[in-house]
């Protein structure tokens, strides 16, 4: 598999567990990301509904987003940090070299991490004894806040897309740092926007698939209606937003990162009429085993006219680029990423006529069994976004200045396999235990919902056991609350 | 610049071992609290307590690294070279500890409780500690650029010795707040319980600096002598003041300001290392100006820093003021209309 590699420059042996491991713990962590970003801002949807049209039924999905919210949120902090700090353990070579250089965009992050990490405390918890439109306005900054976050990373990795804001002195080290166009580079824009957009997406359409599961299992009441239109109908509203923008990423790489653009679309020798291949193998020769072969297409998409010239992998020497397998993989994530992203618009077409049609969801029992698949897929695509960034930009860190192999610590590879299967342990059983604990809550809930007046059986000593400001609850939980939410339930 | 964004990350250090060790000392009384039945309002009042803010309290942890990379990304390169394993280790230990304390709340059986429980408790012990060995280890000056990784790096006396140290400082910290807390919602069976656990703590850690100082001496020779003596000496003696204006409180009952002069000693005893080691980043081989990044990068970060100050500070008050105030509390079941699951015994 690293054949080409191995005939560049000796890759260390301690390389193979480091990117396993960043992968893996990348790889558990982005399929939080989307409900760090996005979740927050479906739910004050939600809540300022709820509040607005004194909705109860809203105002108990809201209390039930924040609820797993504060689950996932909690999950997700603790695998972020991990991040963090591998960046040291496994990459030092990169943080020593170019920290200075582009860090800033983490010290943005931080910062807004922790504007967002305050902020939702605040929301999570304030929901029993805040002024509940006091709670509301608390809240409201919080999408804000996860915007910023995300400038901040993604500020970081597009800089390693395109790495500019630096000169190198004669040992190739970086000089005269400027902080701005390092954090404003090229593939900024694009991959921001991209991102955003997709994680909306995401968080949408995996809420909404959760009560269109419901749905089809008969349970057609009010509840499950609104917790599925308003979700989806936010990442349907995105779809084709993200189809344009998606499409002007795929030009902007190959403009800028030429080279990965061809590792995506598998095209050997710099040429003019590229044909487009959907999915297939490349083999080491530069032929293409099976795949569908569509003429001239490439070079339409990224130029407009089929005599656009489109830079080849063989542009590049074999250890300045992807090998064929890492092609391949990139490649197919790509083609995976569109193909769920296209059948993606059908559904929210679908969508769309039956709304305009007859003012309600669409009838067919079909729609609502691709709905409910729609959020595992957009998961699948935020993965395979991250692969065909990450892949495509191999054997680079640093595209065109720091390889991978010159980043990776020397800690000995052995010890990196011990680590990284003790990690896999530790994140299997964590996001096991999460998954658990989440559908645990909906179990509660369902119980709950389908026998009205239930809610009383549990204590509420276990349920609240400390009163305000010191006060020793003697009248039990639901008097202090009544009060504080008046009107709202 | 170069200092000032080294104090920044002096600060951001104090900040995560005050805010942070409060955090692992309850992890640490949760750990020693007894069986199920024993335990129980222990336990309650420790996830009540913690439940609103542990979030944040870590999101200094990351600070300290970003900060740490940017603004001197030789010394972060030669950290986590020399210092893997207690740093893989302590890391590994942050995510167990958050998430066995996240999903121990939702779960209503014992035995997934207690699973949760162990972990949340355990790994408090141990990320601490390791962050403490880290600490020892720089302080010792067995970090320089090009270090490789070995256990001598963390597993010698000095770096035992603080990492030991940490825990207990955890454990005081985590005890005084847990005591206001107590006060703070009305526990009053457990006022005396933890009273007494900050002043065991208190004086786990007067007995671990006294050992320390024989050890110390010639295992850490640059950042001794700075203690004893000059600006340091001042700051290790307001830090001891605050230990016993702590204690004097803590023996008179007196809640109030009982959580700042805890916090005062453990800040100022991160703050006379940072005086202590000046001008060394890593004594005594890297000093602050030759480990600082790009200039253009420094005045960057301060500026961000500036921004954060302004937007992140009144968050925190207001966070704090909020959970001070008793008006944070995690929703419950009767929020949620949730209703007990078959095999549910809590």
């Amino acid at each position: 598999m690293l054949s080409t590699m191995i005939q560049a420059a000796d890759p260390p042996s301690q390389l193979l567990p480091a990117r396993e491991l960043m992968a893996f713990t990348l790889g558990s962590h982005i399929l939080l990301v989307p409900f760090g970003v996005a979740l927050p801002a479906i739910t004050l949807l939600m809540h300022y509904r709820g509040l607005r049209r004194n909705d109860p039924v809203a105002l108990t999905l809201a209390r039930r987003w924040s609820a797993v919210m504060a689950v996932q949120f909690a999950v997700g902090v603790v695998t972020g940090t991990v991040l963090s700090f591998e960046l040291g353990l496994l990459w030092p070579g990169m943080m020593g070299r170019w920290g200075d250089v582009f860090g800033l965009g983490f010290g943005v992050e931080a910062w807004a991490f922790f504007l967002e990490a305050v902020l939702i405390a605040i929301y999570l918890y304030g929901w029993r004894r805040l002024k509940p439109w006091t709670h509301f306005w608390l809240g409201a900054p919080l999408p804000l806040a996860a915007l910023m976050g995300a400038f901040g990373i993604i500020a970081a990795n597009s800089w390693m897309n395109t790495p500019q804001g630096f000169k190198l002195d004669a040992e190739g080290n970086p000089v005269d740092v400027d902080v701005r166009q390092a954090i404003f580079t090229p593939m900024f824009g694009p991959q921001y926007w991209h991102f955003v957009v997709a994680m909306f997406m995401t968080a949408g359409f995996v809420v909404g698939g959760i009560y269109a599961v419901g749905w089809l299992r008969g349970r057609r009441d009010r509840y499950h209606r609104l917790g599925f239109t308003l979700p989806f109908t936010v990442a349907a509203l995105l779809t084709p937003v993200q189809f344009v923008v998606g499409d002007s990423t795929a030009r902007a790489v190959f403009h800028k990162q030429p080279v990965k653009f061809a590792a995506t679309e598998l095209v050997w020798k710099t040429d003019t009429h590229v044909p487009e291949y959907l999915f297939g193998r490349l083999n080491e020769d530069g032929t293409i085993a099976g795949g569908i072969k569509i003429p001239q297409l490439d070079s339409i998409l990224a130029g407009f006219k089929p005599s656009t010239q489109v830079t080849g992998l063989t542009s590049v020497p074999a250890s300045d680029r992807p090998t064929a397998v890492q092609a391949t993989i990139a490649h197919w994530a790509f083609d995976i990423m569109v193909t769920v992203g296209s059948l993606l618009i059908l559904l929210a077409l679908w969508y769309a006529w039956a709304w305009l049609r007859h003012r309600d969801l669409p009838r067919s029992r079909w729609f609502f069994r691709c709905a409910a698949l729609a959020g595992g897929a957009c998961l699948l695509t935020v993965e395979c976004g991250w692969i065909t960034t990450e892949v495509g930009r191999q054997p680079w860190i640093v595209y065109n200045h720091m390889r991978v192999s010159e980043a990776v610590t020397d800690t000995r590879a052995g010890s990196l396999w011990v680590m990284f299967g003790f990690v896999v342990v530790v994140y299997v059983a964590v996001f096991g235990a999460f998954l658990m604990t989440v559908l645990k809550m909906r179990t509660r809930w369902r119980i709950a919902d389908e026998s009205p007046g239930s809610p009383g059986a549990l204590s509420p000593e276990a349920d609240s056991p400390y009163g305000p400001r010191g006060e020793r609850e003697t009248s039990g939980a639901a008097d202090t609350r009544g009060g504080t939410s008046g009107g709202v339930s | 610049m170069a200092e000032v964004v080294a104090w920044v990350l002096v600060v951001a250090i104090a900040a995560y071992a005050c805010a942070g060790g409060t955090d692992y000392g309850a992890g640490f009384w949760d750990l020693l609290a007894g069986g199920a039945e024993r335990g129980k309002p222990v336990r309650r009042l420790i996830d009540h307590a913690m439940a609103p803010v542990w979030e944040v309290n870590n999101v200094w942890l990351i600070f300290v690294v970003v900060v740490m990379w940017t603004g001197f990304p030789t010394v972060f390169q030669a950290v986590f070279e020399a210092m893997w394993l207690p740093l893989a280790l302590a890391v590994v230990g942050t995510v167990l500890r958050g998430a066995g304390f996240a999903l121990r709340k939702p779960a209503r059986r014992l035995a997934r409780r207690r699973i949760a429980g162990v972990t949340f408790a355990v790994a408090s012990l141990i990320t601490p500690f390791f962050f403490g060995t880290v600490l020892g280890g720089i302080a010792s000056g067995r970090v320089a650029v090009g270090t490789p990784a070995s256990a001598d790096a963390w597993a010698n006396p000095t770096s035992l010795l603080t990492g030991l140290l940490a825990v207990a400082a955890t454990a005081f910290l985590g005890a005084v707040f847990l005591w206001c807390d107590a006060r703070r919602f009305g526990a009053d069976d457990l006022l005396d319980y933890f009273r007494l656990r900050a002043l065991l703590a208190f004086g786990a850690v007067v007995v671990l600096a006294l050992v320390g100082l024989p050890v110390t001496r010639d295992d850490a020779r640059y950042v001794w002598e700075g203690l004893s003596g000059g600006l340091g000496l001042a700051a290790v003696i307001l830090s001891a003041v605050c230990g016993v204006a702590t204690v004097l409180l803590l023996v008179r009952r007196i809640h109030r300001w009982s959580r700042w002069t805890a916090v005062g000693s453990v800040a100022l005893t991160v703050g006379a290392w940072g005086l202590a080691q000046r001008p060394y980043m890593l004594p005594t081989s890297l000093t602050v100006t030759e480990a600082a990044g790009a200039a253009h990068t420094l005045r960057w970060l301060g500026i961000v820093t500036l921004v954060a100050i302004v937007l992140v500070g009144p968050a925190l008050v207001l966070l704090f003021r909020l959970d001070n105030l008793g008006d944070l509390e995690g929703l419950g079941d009767t929020d949620t209309r949730a209703a007990p699951a078959p095999g549910d015994d809590l």
